[in-house]
């Protein structure tokens, strides 16, 4: 896509720093969220949730909820019985639940009301009979085989893979016993990484309004509106051009806004019930049922090493605590194991992977997706061969990186790989070599790298249409708006869209209008998911523009009798190359545009390169292109009490080219916050113990502390200096060379902090997060002659399918 | 969202009219200072009053008096007690301890009195309604059974207050009014070891202000334990105030900076240690005063008397951070409380 390239003098807003254009709106106030929205007749409504982990319902009774004064409607699953779900394989929810309720948390029944505390109030009429089931908690009970007797109490969902089994893979590349063999020594490591949620600062929120003409208008915080759209079709039995979803400004999402969700079909059917605008707004402890964050993921790990550092084999076997729902958790399931094999070149690889139903709120796809898990094992253990060879963990990386334009042992093609130029630079600014070794007790350095991709080469239902379209008109006073359906969810993506489209019709920001994420108004676009909307919208928006720049150079060079090719649009006028000549407004070009065309507008689409193996499961992983991390991180850590605290992070991204520079440094630095507080405290926490029992000691499986006071997130004082470094590598895959910003640079934070502290203090932590209270452990281990490593210690022993063998490519 | 339930507000200008409101709406109202505790507990249904009695507008809650040590109103916001020259200089425990709580808004929102009278903590009362139910109810709000302990008969809900600890350091007396008379409480005798019953205050009672008693040439110090630098409660927290011996060496010791073994302090007069978050109240570690008293302070001596105060806390699975790791804490941060007041 990027057919010229152009040096960064060249460029009017690619690669510069400018505000957001809808940045000082948010600072103001101005912006409506979903909740700020206020319709005439409005209802508000409110969910009664199950206090159950696993249970039969036997009845519900809302007649004494609708005798309350204010109370308009009430529903239950039977009014939208049709199940839904993300990905096409998994169409396990139900806006409110029919049967049964598998989750502490899981909606049964809805009430409208005129105000909200009545809609409260209302919940606890409602009458509901259950028959308790058991409930599975943890990942070795989901493991556990049923018999035929028990499936239909036991099993949470029946079209599981096998008991609680929801997926199970088995993939093998090349041959790993001939792998280990060649190596000249081996590790074999087991590894846990804690679930953990998003925690935007916007709950979810949405308004539906069901219009005279018959049409659903839905407003909601989401990420996805197509597929909104399409579960609401379903659900609701309506054609898709009877439904409109309009995302709006969306306070946060990091993946948690990425499924169609039950309170945004539960106000659609209430308006239709009732011909009233309906809202819900989630509290801060329902955001936690409904969750989609982090899957706790327990990892088994052999790998065999070469004495000058090369990867001969690599075996992964990793179990995933899934939830209650299927979410995109066989995408989730894959993606622990795809993208191990695009920094440094694996020879022979084996990646067996399980994902079980559990009894608590559904993972799904958070910040990373799938890759946080396994990127921390790889990059610890790297550390730890590292030492084995007596080599620094910069070296031992620098002489193995993935070269560019190749194929990995998986199939997936790399175009460019500027992790090299990040470890150069990110060990340098740190020094890390010098005082990773001379640091004294208690103040460690630690590394880690990591790799994301830049959209997901594969939609998530299966078709050949584009993944982003865009559509651009101009109006005659030269005002240029541009409609795509990508949502900006405070990610930058209307910037990146209207930087764009300045930048390819050499206008000013100020005169690009963006109206996005309206099935109504604009063109599909997949989503803010998988950090594809910078490439495959820049590329989209580019496809679009360039044709109507032709056509007003074309009436320009024909009223100016300069040969076109002579001329350029550039701060908002048609001026020649070398600037000879007259410059005249970008206004009287279009007009003359207009006179001699017609109607000024375009439209542009992206589809990404067709790529990847052809065995089951190779649909994910392949990405136009990836991007690169690397971090230094510097800890003090008391190595009396195991308190610690990070000083700084330096970490360098390859960006390919930034489009805007100041939000990719932003992005960057989010990452490391999020990173970091993952890193450090962020742990899903659920009631252990025996449940069903109503007597007895109270229900498992109730998430221990669904509240931003008790759920643990780094606050602003606890941020360290960040030191962000953007390599740029120019891929020939994004628009102007672009890759992915808002999810790889939080990979390298957690094995960076983990490889700190053992730095610091030489305890192996091999569990996130990494908590002062582990460290203490292995502090006291340390005293008493043990090794200090904190981390699983057993791994549940279960028979894996025959993997699909596929051969490494040629 | 979470919404407030629905009552009454009344802003007295007077003490006296406070109380007397108080009195005549009984059980079901209740008073506000600040609100930055009861407002989310009002949410989540810990307290369901019909009638709140603002107290902003009482005049005498705002003052701060110099005499016979220092008297401050209950309604000072946190952020002021902070930041008051007089207290930094006089009473630093209780400056720092008022800075540590919360964040910046909540401080400026936030009383003295409010923190003094904190409502007592537990992961398993501090949730919602909805939450509360699907566990069952617990004994410190409408249930018969503790979830931290199951075979306890009281409720173990912890004291989450930054200031009571060195209030009662300090020897502080809390001045309350009500209706019926009014009465000074020693700090000591103001707090009782049960979470849901947790202070020698009837509900119609209003603390009006604090008296701290004069401690001149005393050295203090409030330490806190919590995971984040910000916002979160206290899982620990130490106050000690001592008193040195005004033998000729002792100021030099002291001010050198060093409580190593062979540095020689002068003896310790007197001393109070105050553990907070590690019970329902506030503990003083009498017998690891006594160790210290008419000793010289040695860091030795220091960490053994550390470690005696540390069987005191008895921390249980209801708070933030593992109850093993906060028990074992307790003696490293009793310890450094005292070397750190030595260095002051």
């Amino acid at each position: 896509m990027a057919e010229e390239m152009r040096g960064a003098n060249d460029f009017q807003w690619i690669g510069k720093s400018w505000a957001q254009v809808d940045g000082l709106a948010k600072a103001k106030g101005e912006t409506v969220y979903a909740d700020d929205m206020f319709l005439p007749r409005m209802l508000y409504a409110k969910m009664l949730r199950s206090p159950h982990p696993h249970a039969r319902i036997k009845s519900i009774d809302v007649s004494q909820a609708l005798n309350r004064p204010g109370v308009v409607v009430a529903m239950t699953g039977k009014d939208v019985p049709i199940p839904y779900g993300i990905l096409p394989v998994s169409q396990d929810e139900e806006a409110l639940c029919v049967n049964k309720v598998r989750m502490i948390g899981d909606p049964v029944a809805a009430v409208a009301a005129l105000d909200e505390e009545t809609a409260e109030a209302a919940l606890e009429d409602i009458v509901v009979e259950y028959e308790l089931l058991p409930s599975i908690l943890s990942i070795e009970d989901g493991l556990k085989e049923l018999e035929e007797s028990e499936l239909q109490d036991a099993q949470i969902h029946e079209y599981a893979d096998s008991g609680n089994i929801h997926k199970q893979v088995a993939l093998e590349f090349g041959d790993t016993e001939a792998g280990f063999a060649e190596a000249d020594f081996s590790r074999e490591e087991l590894f846990y990484y804690e679930g953990n949620t998003h925690l935007p600062m916007e709950q979810h929120a949405a308004v539906a309004q069901h219009g005279a003409d018959g049409r659903v208008t839905l407003w909601s915080s989401t990420q996805t509106p197509h597929y909104v759209h399409i579960a609401l079709a379903k659900v609701l039995e309506m054609p898709t051009s009877q439904i409109r979803v309009i995302a709006t400004p969306v306070g946060g999402g990091f993946g948690g806004k990425t499924d169609p969700f039950q309170h945004e079909i539960v106000v659609c059917k209430l308006a239709m019930m009732t011909g009233r605008p309906v809202k819900m707004t989630l509290t801060r402890e329902e955001v936690f049922y409904a969750h989609r964050g982090r899957h706790p993921v327990l990892m088994w790990v052999k790998a065999g090493m070469k004495s000058d550092g090369s990867i001969t084999a690599l075996h992964f076997r990793n179990f995933l605590d899934g939830g209650a729902y299927g979410s995109y958790g066989v995408a989730s399931t894959f993606y622990t194991g795809a993208l191990q094999t695009v920094t440094y070149p694996i020879a022979n690889y084996k990646f067996e992977a399980m994902r079980v139903f559990t009894n608590k709120a559904p993972c799904g796809p958070k910040r990373g997706h799938g890759t946080p898990q396994p990127r921390f094992a790889l990059e610890v253990l790297l550390d730890k061969f590292a030492e084995d060879l007596g080599l620094d963990p910069a070296e031992l990386r620098l002489r193995h990186l993935v070269p560019d334009n190749s194929l990995t042992v998986n199939h997936l093609t790399v175009t460019t790989n500027g992790l090299g130029e990040c470890l150069r630079k990110v060990t340098e600014a740190s020094e890390f070599k010098i005082r990773r070794i001379e640091s004294n007790s208690g103040k460690g350095f630690g590394l880690g790298c990591g790799s994301y991709l830049s959209g997901a080469g594969l939609p998530i239902y299966w078709n050949k249409m584009p993944h982003s379209g865009v559509q651009i008109k101009i109006d005659r006073g030269g005002g240029v708006t541009v409609f795509c359906g990508s949502t900006d969810i405070g990610q930058g993506s209307n910037s990146v869209l209207a930087g764009i489209v300045a930048e390819e019709l050499g206008i000013h920001l100020n005169n690009v209008i963006v109206v996005t994420a309206d099935t109504d108004l604009t063109p599909v676009d997949l989503g803010s998911y998988s950090s594809r909307v910078t490439l495959m919208t820049g590329n989209a928006a580019i496809d679009a523009a360039r044709p109507l720049r032709e056509k007003i150079l074309t009436a320009a060079a024909e009223v100016l009798k300069i040969p076109t090719e002579k001329l350029i649009l550039r701060n908002g006028k048609v001026t020649t190359k070398n600037g000879a000549g007259e410059a005249v407004s970008f206004e009287d070009a279009v007009q003359w545009a207009e006179a001699k065309f017609g109607t000024l507008g375009s439209v542009g689409s992206y589809t990404p390169p067709r790529r990847g193996g052809k065995f089951k499961g190779a649909g994910v992983g392949p990405s136009p292109n990836y991007s690169y991390s690397a971090c230094v991180a510097e800890v003090t850590c008391d190595p009396e009490t195991g308190l610690y605290k990070v000083d700084k992070l330096w970490l360098a991204h390859d960006i390919g080219q930034a489009i805007n520079e100041k939000l990719v440094i932003g992005q960057v630095e989010g990452s490391a916050y999020m990173g970091l507080s993952e890193a450090m405290m962020e742990e899903q926490v659920y009631r252990t113990g025996k449940s069903g029992s109503s007597g007895g000691i109270g229900p498992a499986g109730l998430h221990k502390i669904p509240s931003m006071l008790d759920y643990k997130s780094l606050t602003s004082l606890d941020m360290p200096e960040v030191e962000t470094i953007l390599v740029e590598t120019h891929d020939p895959e994004g628009p102007y060379g672009a890759k992915e910003a808002g999810q790889g640079p939080l990979l390298p934070i957690m094995p960076a902090i983990a490889n700190a502290i053992y730095n610091a203090v030489g305890v192996r932590i091999d569990e996130v997060p990494i908590t002062p209270e582990k460290i203490f452990q292995g502090l006291q281990d340390l005293k008493k002659g043990k090794s200090g490593r904190i981390g699983p210690k057993t791994f549940p022993q279960i028979k894996f399918p025959e993997p699909i063998h596929v051969a490494p490519p040629e | 969202m979470l919404r407030l339930p629905p009552f009454d507000y009344h802003a007295p200008k007077s003490v006296a009219e406070a109380v007397a409101l108080k009195a005549e709406c009984g059980e079901t109202a209740m008073y506000s200072a600040g609100g930055t505790d009861l407002f989310p507990n009002m949410k989540r249904r810990q307290f369901t009053p019909q009638t709140l009695i603002g107290l902003r507008d009482l005049a005498e809650l705002q003052k701060i008096e110099s005499a016979d040590g220092m008297r401050t109103g209950s309604g000072v916001s946190l952020n002021q007690v902070a930041e008051h020259p007089e207290i930094i200089k006089r009473f630093p425990a209780l400056a720092k301890a008022a800075a540590l709580v919360s964040a910046p808004q909540l401080r400026n929102m936030g009383t003295i009195g409010g923190n003094l009278c904190l409502d007592t903590r537990c992961n398993y009362y501090n949730q919602t309604f909805p939450w509360r139910k699907a566990l069952g109810f617990c004994l410190k709000k409408d249930g018969d059974i503790c979830w931290v302990a199951l075979s306890s008969p009281k409720c173990l809900a912890v004291s989450s207050s930054d200031c009571a600890p060195v209030a009662m350091a300090l020897n502080a007396e809390f001045y309350l009014v009500a209706q019926d008379g009014e009465r000074t409480v020693p700090a000591a005798e103001f707090y009782k070891n049960d979470g849901a019953d947790f202070l020698n205050k009837t509900p119609d009672e209003l603390l009006v202000s604090i008296r701290l008693p004069a401690h001149e040439g005393w050295r203090m110090n409030y330490k806190k334990l919590r995971r984040r630098d910000s916002i979160d409660f206290p899982i620990l927290g130490v106050a000690t105030a001592l008193r040195l011996e005004k033998s000729g060496r002792s100021g030099a010791a002291a001010s050198s900076g060093t409580v190593g073994s062979s540095s020689i302090a002068g003896e310790c007069a007197e001393i109070r240690i105050v553990l907070g978050a590690v019970a329902s109240s506030p503990l003083r570690a009498y017998e690891a005063e006594k160790m210290l008293i008419g000793e010289r302070l040695t860091t030795e001596r220091i960490e053994a008397a550390a470690h005696v105060a540390a069987k005191l806390a008895k921390p249980l699975d209801n708070t933030d951070m593992t109850l093993g790791f906060r028990k074992k804490m307790v003696s490293r941060f009793v310890a450094d409380a005292i070397k750190e007041a030595l260095e002051n």
